[in-house]
């Protein structure tokens, strides 16, 4: 997918994150923070790209405040940005590539 | 019958799926249902966001055993068609049909429901329904609503809604939900379905959640829309079996089956009139406890 537009989801409170993607040109352009980057920097930035990858988004620039989310939402906020980014909210592959 | 149809439904608490912080654990707090809500909670511009974060919840969390209803939003709406297929694909156990009026209402979401079960490749049948009356239309239907389809687990009051429709408020007396309750309770019953009553939203009045909880026990209710983990303990005492009670209708049954071999039709149980019109409530006892997990014995 190609993100046509800058595009927010999630919020800043406990157990979630906010994810923004805004269209690039040089590949994934990932940025996070996240009060518990030493512990779990890696596995944030890992389920980010897996996610992405999924979506087969090529170019973006992905910015991630985290606040302790669960794999799960980070999944969820990630999906969320990127088909709003494409104006899609409907008719959404449940199980495909969302997963 | 689906297994589930008629499980324990003591305790229905809802959660904002706009809130990760609140959907990811409330199995903690050992409610018999969740109620992950798609709905009023969630505001409109966020309606695409909480779907995403259910989705994942059903899929990847898990809820420990605990009932994971969805309440998806009205068909007077944009959002229930998309709500029903990732309530299917996600594989809820049960959705919760808002602002039901008719027969129609449910059987026009059974037929989507059946749609998103072949696309997602779940059994057919396998996605149980559950109607919210929040209208005087919606309460004076019950009976149609109730013998809607198979799917159908119940009806359940939605008071704040249904009192504005009736131009009054809620005072807390129970005074303008009286009719309502007990004509609901009594379609449930003519149809064979659970009846569930409306949340209590005065957190600081314990004692009359409590109070109100009793009431709706003695009315014939099988449980209690909830808004908060303090509400449960409350609602599991009050429906759940006593020691006593469970002792006592072991006993009705037991002599019941005894006296009817000997050909005795009534006869005395610790010192009350019993005859076998006291059988399918003592056998109901015995069947709430035992759901309860507060018996353990073989009747």
């Amino acid at each position: 997918m190609e993100i046509l537009k800058t595009a927010m989801a999630g919020t800043l409170e406990s157990s979630d994150a906010q994810v923004t993607v805004e269209p690039g040109d040089n590949g994934i352009e990932l940025m996070i923070e996240s009060s518990v980057i030493h512990q779990y920097g890696r596995q944030i930035r890992a389920v980010a790209l897996e996610t992405l990858e999924r979506l087969d988004v090529k170019n973006a620039r992905v910015t991630i405040f985290d606040k302790g989310a669960l794999d799960c939402t980070l999944k969820a906020r990630v999906e969320c940005a990127v088909y709003r980014s494409n104006g899609v909210s409907e008719n959404l592959p449940w199980g495909g590539v969302i997963r | 019958m689906h297994p589930n149809k008629k499980r324990l439904r003591r305790s229905m608490m809802f959660l904002n799926c706009q809130k990760p912080g609140l959907i990811k654990d409330p199995y903690i707090y050992k409610p018999d249902s969740i109620m992950l809500d798609l709905e009023d909670a969630v505001a409109e511009n966020q309606k695409d966001a909480a779907r995403y974060s259910l989705f994942h919840a059903l899929q990847e969390i898990d809820y420990h055993g605990v009932e994971r209803v969805v309440r998806i939003n009205g068909l007077d709406t944009p959002h229930w068609k998309e709500d029903i297929r990732v309530c299917v694909a996600g594989g809820a156990d049960t959705i919760r049909i808002a602002k039901t009026e008719t027969a129609q209402d449910v059987r026009t979401v059974e037929e989507h429901v059946l749609a998103a079960e072949r696309e997602f490749g779940r059994p057919e049948g396998s996605t149980l329904l559950m109607a919210a009356l929040e209208s005087c239309k919606g309460v004076l239907n019950a009976l149609e609503v109730c013998q809607s389809s198979d799917r159908l687990i119940g009806i359940a009051l939605s008071g704040g809604d249904y009192t504005k429709d009736l131009q009054t408020t809620i005072t807390g007396t129970g005074v303008e939900l009286m009719g309502a309750r007990q004509h609901m309770i009594m379609a449930a019953r003519a149809a064979g379905v659970q009846c569930w009553d409306t949340v209590f939203t005065n957190l600081d009045d314990m004692e009359g959640f409590e109070k109100e909880t009793r009431m709706i026990k003695l009315m014939g209710f099988d449980g209690k829309s909830l808004v908060n983990p303090r509400q449960i303990a409350v609602v599991h005492k009050v429906f759940t079996p006593a020691e006593k009670e469970i002792v006592f209708a072991e006993k009705v049954v037991r002599e019941i089956d005894d006296k009817k071999a000997k050909g005795i039709g009534v006869f005395t149980v610790d010192g009350k009139m019993i005859d076998i019109a006291f059988y399918d409530g003592a056998k109901r006892t015995l069947a709430m406890a035992k759901a309860a997990g507060v018996y353990k014995g073989e009747l």
